[in-house]
């Protein structure tokens, strides 16, 4: 396992786009440390903010240390684990393709956006836009799995197009302009959810949120599909109420403003 | 000759064929609406002879055994190709399954997408554009919006070359004694993973032999065992046979279906049978020949 321990004490972001198992693995702490990141308007080699233990040729790599201030870690990782013992900057898992990024602390925003496979663990918290798609870019989330056991902010799955995320709550427009995927919100939700959203399914498995007028109700009935989703993130040890499985839940359709094939689900 | 409790067990083979294999599992609201879509989805499936598949309920299956928490049953079904299969199992699923209230259907063996057999893919188009699909840890799942709610089916279902035609007849001294026999030796089958007896109850009271008087007909009454043809043609029985039945059993692979005809044969060894033989086309047709003697040697 390669560690890298953080010693540095900016305030200024640094963008360490290098700290995936992808690039790290077949390099000696010496080549490691030589590894450019960005701080501020300047070059400098990832050595000046971290300490460089061990090797990543088993694919494991341990970051230590406050990285509140850091960016980018394990974003477009393919392979591998990445665990971050405290919190983390923007863009954590950003673009990831494969492998697992765990997290123990807080995330800043844009957590997995636009990733297209592997699993995020955030135990802490989540900035906004969690899983979205960049300004500009009109699809989010490709594939993957974001399992945030804290909350997360505005905007999370916007744009998504597939995957899963799981959060304990969000703010403002979860699953805007989503295109398909699911996202399962456990606790509050704020605004406006599902705005926009051609296909998709958001799971409001905490107090129902006051949905826009162009969602409309189909039915109260027990989807079996979303036992297949309670049962997978209990599997992967995320904490799921037991009410969930019991639960009767409404089902509404929408957005209509767009395709109109979505879904919400909240319970009966 | 070998004997086990004092039955003879006739040094000789039987002869089985490699086919395509698929496993369902089918879950449903409770463990009695399972059983009924499995039961439907493998009827008519005794023989390839005349019909679209072999197939038959392999076992119950505990709600911790299913992906869905609820009771089911695992299905195994045969076919002389994948594509025939895919047929069969389409049409099974489409017109069993799908139909039977609370149902849903999961594959139930490795998926390798070039061997699959794409079956929630193909019975999507039933829900007429309102179909959802959702992509779970690699397994993609269709939502068919039914009038009970949705019917849940698994993408690609994964099959194997299995081994079909595995068998042993159980020559009795009357019908009831050979008829007890078979049926202590399903029950013993029952308990072995990977097999089915496709038979209707697992037993054959019609064995074949492949050829006919009839030019049409591809297969006909197995005369050599039929006791009441002693007297015409070149019987097989020995004198005291009143009665045969035979087992035939498919599974995933060769291992189950000798272990099957292991307990099998065991359990048919009986008082009032007075001999377990197998059939074979001389070993001219199949891969497989499954010599009796050698199944009790280690």
């Amino acid at each position: 396992m390669l560690r890298l321990t953080y010693h540095g004490s900016t305030n200024i972001p640094v963008e360490a786009e290098c700290i995936t198992p992808d690039c790290l693995s077949g390099k000696s702490p010496q080549e490691i440390a030589q590894l450019p990141v960005q701080y501020g308007n300047v070059s400098v080699p990832l050595g000046e903010f971290f300490h460089v233990q061990g090797d990543a040729s088993d694919g494991q790599v341990l970051v230590e240390g406050d990285t509140s201030r850091v960016k980018l870690l394990g974003a477009g990782m393919s392979h591998g684990r990445l665990m971050v013992s405290g919190d983390v900057g923007m863009h954590v898992g950003a673009e990831m393709t494969g492998g697992e990024l765990i997290v123990q602390g807080n995330a800043g925003d844009w957590v997995g956006a636009e990733m297209r496979g592997g699993r995020i663990k955030v135990h802490g918290n989540a900035g906004h836009l969690v899983g979205a798609a960049y300004r500009g870019a009109h699809v989010g989330m490709r594939g993957g799995v974001i399992l945030i056991r804290g909350k997360a902010g505005n905007e999370v799955g916007a744009g998504m197009r597939r995957g899963l995320i799981a959060v304990g709550a969000v703010g403002d427009f979860p699953g805007v302009s989503m295109i398909a995927g699911s996202l399962l919100v456990f606790g509050s939700v704020g605004l406006r959810p599902g705005a926009g959203m051609k296909r998709g399914t958001l799971v409001f498995a905490g107090e129902p949120p006051t949905l826009l007028p162009t969602f409309r109700l189909a039915c109260v009935y027990e989807p079996l599909f979303l036992t297949l989703y309670l049962r997978q993130l209990r599997a992967w040890n995320y904490p799921v109420p037991e009410r969930c499985f019991t639960s009767r839940w409404r089902r509404y359709s929408g957005d209509f403003v767009a395709l109109g094939k979505g879904e919400i689900l909240t319970p009966a | 000759m070998f004997a086990i409790h004092e039955v003879p067990i006739e040094d000789t083979f039987a002869e089985a064929f490699p086919m395509t294999a698929c496993r369902l599992l089918i879950t449903a609201a409770t463990a009695s609406w399972a059983q009924i879509a499995a039961q439907q989805a493998t009827g008519y499936a005794a023989s390839v002879i005349g019909c679209d598949a072999e197939a038959g309920i392999e076992r119950e299956l505990h709600p911790d055994e299913t992906p869905d928490g609820r009771p089911g049953v695992s299905v195994l079904l045969f076919g002389f190709s994948r594509d025939a299969l895919l047929k069969a199992v389409l049409n099974r699923v489409g017109q069993c399954v799908l139909t039977c209230p609370t149902t849903a259907c999961f594959n139930g063996l490795p998926v390798d997408k070039a061997r699959a057999l794409r079956i929630g893919g193909g019975l999507r188009f039933f829900g007429d554009t309102f179909q959802i699909s959702k992509l779970l840890e690699g397994r993609r799942f269709w939502r068919i919006p039914t009038m009970d709610g949705e019917f849940i089916c698994e993408d690609y279902f994964g099959t194997v070359k299995g081994v079909a035609g595995g068998n042993f007849l159980i020559l009795g001294e009357t019908q009831q004694a050979a008829l007890t026999a078979a049926e202590s030796a399903i029950q013993a089958i029952g308990a072995v993973p990977g097999v089915i007896a496709p038979f209707p109850g697992g037993v054959v009271r019609s064995g074949s032999k492949v050829g006919s008087r009839y030019k049409k007909l591809k297969a006909s009454t197995n005369d050599a065992y039929c006791p009441t043809l002693r007297a015409q043609v070149t019987s097989a029985l020995p004198t005291g046979v009143g009665a045969v039945y035979e087992i035939v059993l498919d599974g995933l692979d060769l291992a189950s279906v000798e272990q099957a005809m292991r307990v099998g044969i065991r359990a048919a060894c009986r008082p009032g049978i007075v001999r377990i033989t197998a059939g074979n086309y001389g070993g001219k047709l199949g891969p497989f020949h499954l010599q009796l003697h050698q199944l009790f040697r280690e």
